[in-house]
């Protein structure tokens, strides 16, 4: 698995979560994944992305605890490094 | 078309079968092939999975060619570990295409009353008729969430739910735990456009229900058994356009068994 770095991660993660439906530019660290109406299934979603391209597994255990933009890229950076 | 309520589709243009293949397991007899060829004639390249019938799955697969549709052969046995991700890649090999309908159909026996049931023939019956049909939706979802469409069937049964046989209580609890997993999962993927449905066949005439069949007939109001194709018509209404709107039910193909 190639190297990747935190601002790899985190604009990977950015343009994930706009895909799945909010503007780019309300994609930001600090907003939560309720006012993005980025649901549950979105996660999974966003977790098959980083498992494919990172290896980075996010288990059902950790979406719970990912409130916001920064909770996801803050774990994937953890765990891809 | 980039409000936050509008979840991406912009692929919604292209037919379905363009985009992806069927697997139906437990393709090469019975119910399941007459699925399979139902599908084939709708148009979709579809993957027969057997266990052990190589050359029942060949016909199969011979008899789409000469229908004019498209089919390979996958072998495989579902409850085996790692199956699902098996046949999936060896399906995406053959057809270039992701699996956008899944079937689960592969179906075994191995019936004994309760207090003479092995654990074996317990366990058989719940790894090959629900936990292999679990897998492979699991397995199944990632192109289809992507995709933004999907159609899973699972082939259930009026035992279970709505009638009970004597002897099958392992057959009788995959089944209706087959219906729980239907409906259970057509709720969480419901918004990604991809359906979930069972189809619940009553007494159809196959190998399976070979001889057993007599003592039942005289329930059946439409005093006849089923045939396979009578219930694969259900499951290409299901996998089908038209069932856009519909996901989480179970369709019953009983000749009024249950009614």
């Amino acid at each position: 698995m190639p190297t990747v770095t935190p601002q790899q991660v985190e604009e990977r993660v950015i343009e994930a979560v706009a895909s799945f439906g909010p503007e780019k530019e309300d994609v930001v660290r600090d907003a939560t994944f309720e006012s993005l109406d980025v649901d549950s299934l979105d996660l999974v979603e966003l977790g098959q992305i980083v498992q494919d391209e990172y290896g980075v597994e996010l288990k059902s255990d950790d979406m719970p605890k990912l409130k916001t933009v920064g909770d996801a890229i803050d774990l994937i950076v953890s765990r891809a490094s | 078309m980039s409000s936050a309520s509008s979840k991406r589709d912009d692929t919604a243009e292209v037919r379905p079968q363009e985009r992806g293949c069927a697997l139906v397991t437990g393709g090469s007899r019975g119910i399941g092939a007459a699925i399979a060829g139902g599908l084939a004639a709708d148009g979709w390249f579809v993957g027969v999975n057997y266990r052990s019938g190589a050359e029942a799955a060949q016909e199969v697969v011979a008899a789409i060619a000469t229908a004019g549709g498209s089919a390979v052969p996958v072998q495989g046995d579902v409850s085996a570990d790692g199956a699902a991700d098996e046949l999936f890649a060896r399906l995406l090999e053959e057809s270039g295409l992701p699996v956008l309908v899944l079937v689960n159909n592969a179906g075994i026996t191995a019936d004994g009353l309760s207090p003479q049931l092995s654990d074996d023939d317990w366990g058989r019956v719940i790894d090959t008729n629900l936990s292999a049909a679990f897998r492979l939706t699991r397995a199944a979802l990632r192109p289809m969430l992507k995709a933004r469409f999907g159609r899973i069937v699972n082939v259930a049964s009026v035992v279970g739910v709505n009638r009970a046989n004597a002897g099958q209580a392992n057959y009788a609890a995959a089944k209706a735990g087959l219906v729980g997993l239907t409906k259970t999962v057509a709720a969480e993927v419901a918004r990604r456009g991809v359906t979930v449905n069972a189809v619940a066949p009553g007494l159809i005439e196959t190998d399976m229900t070979d001889g057993i069949g007599e003592g039942l007939l005289a329930a059946v109001p439409a005093r006849r058994a089923g045939r396979p194709e009578e219930v694969a018509a259900a499951v290409r209404f299901l996998a089908g356009a038209d069932a856009s709107y519909i996901t989480g039910t179970t369709l019953t193909v009983d000749g009024g068994l249950t009614a």
